[in-house]
């Protein structure tokens, strides 16, 4: 796969651009769906292709969309979760800003095939240039006849708004979104109903990945053979891997699902910054469970990465190097955890906090021997037990760490406090000088 | 009620209305055209946005204070936001924040005495490659480092 897809404005100029990126040929694949097929046969297709959910689970796409009910009168919504907020996440953000028109096509062909009129994409208030960008570009979409009314002069129809977040990580849980575009505090939803049935204002609602749209395109375009053929049959395609933290080369690379972790890092992203040892990697943002050095010869796909208990997630792969404290780290995820969880349920509401603040003691001194085993309880305690996930992406890293690193965290109670404090302030003066 | 939305907002307003079947689903892009207009979501802010979408000053209050990004205090001319999650940590984010606190003599959640800068600390800004990051008001300053920042300081503190 030598030519890139989702990251194809890599390589061209302005491709955010309509002109630009109509001259390459965008939305001739729309303008062939919406001319010459059913919706069914592009559910079909996007099926047959075993797309899988970008944004953390997974999911079959295909299969989503198959779960709409087929009689119904009631309206149907597209949204487009582009609430990107896991920990070390940086995707959707670069397709959003400089893939802009892949993206709004992919939200095109998936409203026609799942029969919606309106489409909203939900960005995280943050990306306040991503939202300026995609107002920019619907508009010129709008203006040479790809939205609104009679789109192709086929008689179809596409509303697409762009709401904006404000600052709340839940709300990328796809139920929680979907609260929060009904105007309200985004408490996810007990499901079943799932959202295909009784999603946005009681609709029938299919809520996708960004990355995950900017993909239908290329499906219907190559075909689902094609985009099988890249990386395992059972989670194909065109990934784009997040690599931050202790590497040289810090970023965004497009590969085939599949690829090793040990190849990103290394062939890819540089290696560890400074010639410095790996001790480990978050591979799927901080959500998930975390791995050693000795495991970066997995395959980065999900049916891989669930061999060895880990999970691909948002493929946000945040590297550690030997000088980093781990009960720091751990410290730092535990407290995203804390803020973000909505505190609908008492297990993750007080779960989150007690880890968090146990973290802290013992980060600062003053832990005590029983509290590594209270932490393991506490997230055994946390886990399945709560309307969402957020719980169980608290209770998994932290026990991971938990368990791969438990001498690190011994060593914090028995030498009340940081034994790397010194060779970590060490390291950040270093830095300042480089 | 002493607050109001000005002519161009309020047809901003309406505009947003024709984007949901209900009134209360407008409510955050109310809030960020509030927040434009006003600078903060303040208690008559939000009253007068419970009347605009026949919501009460109870639910307004709720829904706002769900969200970080709405403020509910008056913020700095420019609020310095700087990432604290893993990524920017494992890269110097404490350092960039020290030297943030040091120059301006502030706090985390607080603003200087001449209203020009308040300093927070926020969860993952999406821009983990291009870490340390801080989002000043909309705009990411990515790989940040403490020279940078307090030449940006300097730069800052000098723009009317």
């Amino acid at each position: 796969m030598a030519e890139k897809t989702l990251l194809r404005h890599l390589d061209i100029p302005d491709f955010h651009k309509l002109d630009v990126y109509a001259a390459h040929g965008g939305y001739e694949t729309a303008r062939r769906v919406l001319t010459t097929m059913k919706p069914e046969e592009v559910v079909d297709q996007v099926k047959a292709s075993n797309l899988r959910g970008r944004g953390g689970a997974g999911f079959g796409t295909g299969m989503k969309w198959g779960f709409l009910p087929k009689d119904t009168q009631k309206p149907i919504y597209l949204c487009c979760n582009a609430d990107e907020s896991e920990p070390g996440t940086f995707k959707d953000r670069a397709i959003i800003e400089w893939n802009t028109h892949i993206l709004l096509e992919g939200i095109l062909i998936s409203s026609y095939a799942i029969k919606s009129h309106t489409a909203y994409i939900y960005i995280r208030g943050e990306f306040v240039f991503g939202a300026q960008r995609l107002e920019e570009e619907i508009a010129a979409a709008y203006a040479k006849g790809i939205l609104g009314k009679n789109i192709f002069g086929t008689g179809y129809d596409l509303d697409v708004y762009v709401h904006r977040g404000a600052g709340a990580y839940i709300c990328g849980e796809e139920t929680g979104l979907i609260e929060s575009l009904e105007g309200k505090r985004a408490y996810p939803r007990i499901k079943p109903p799932f959202p295909a049935v009784y999603g946005l204002f009681g609709c029938p609602t299919i809520v996708n990945n960004v990355e995950t749209l900017a993909c239908v395109p290329m499906i219907m375009q190559n075909g689902a053979a094609w985009f099988k053929a890249i990386g395992p049959e059972s989670g194909p395609g065109p990934k784009v891997y997040c690599v931050s933290g202790h590497v040289e080369k810090p970023g965004l690379y497009e590969l085939p699902m599949g690829v090793t972790l040990r190849s990103i890092l290394y062939d890819h992203a540089g290696g560890i910054r400074g010639g410095k040892k790996l001790k480990a990697v978050m591979p799927g943002g901080s959500s998930f469970p975390i791995l050693t050095a000795d495991e970066i010869d997995v395959a980065m796909d999900f049916d891989s990465m669930r061999k060895i208990n880990a999970f691909l997630g948002s493929a946000g792969i945040v590297v550690m190097d030997e000088d980093t404290c781990m009960v720091k780290a751990l410290e730092i995820i535990d407290r995203f955890y804390h803020l973000e969880s909505c505190g609908q349920c008492s297990p993750c509401r007080e779960g989150t906090g007690w880890l968090h603040k146990l973290l802290s003691r013992l980060e600062q001194g003053d832990g005590k021997p029983e509290d590594i085993d209270l932490m393991d309880r506490i997230c055994t305690n946390m886990m399945g037990n709560t309307v969402c996930v957020l719980a169980d992406a608290a209770a998994m890293p932290t026990q991971s760490f938990l368990g791969k690193f438990r001498d690190e965290f011994v060593a914090h109670i028995t030498e009340g406090g940081c034994p790397m404090k010194k060779r970590h302030a060490h390291g950040a003066e270093s830095r300042q000088a480089a | 009620m002493s607050v109001q939305f000005s002519q161009e907002t309020y047809k901003q307003f309406e505009e947003v209305l024709t984007h949901y079947p209900t009134k209360r689903a407008a409510i955050m892009p109310t809030f960020w055209l509030a927040q434009k207009e006003f600078g903060y979501l303040s208690p008559d802010a939000m009253e007068y946005i419970g009347q605009l979408l026949g919501l009460s000053p109870a639910y307004v209050g709720a829904v706002a204070s769900f969200y970080t990004m709405y403020n509910k205090e008056p913020v700095g001319k420019y609020h310095l936001q700087v990432c604290a999650n893993l990524s920017c940590t494992l890269l110097g984010a404490e350092h960039i924040i020290e030297c943030i606190e040091h120059k301006l003599g502030i706090g985390l959640g607080q603003t200087t005495a001449d209203g020009k800068f308040t300093l927070s600390e926020v969860e993952c800004l999406g821009s983990c490659g291009t870490a340390p990051v801080a989002q000043i008001n909309d705009d990411y300053h990515e790989n940040l480092t403490p020279e940078g920042v307090l030449q940006l300081l300097e730069t800052l503190s000098v723009q009317e």
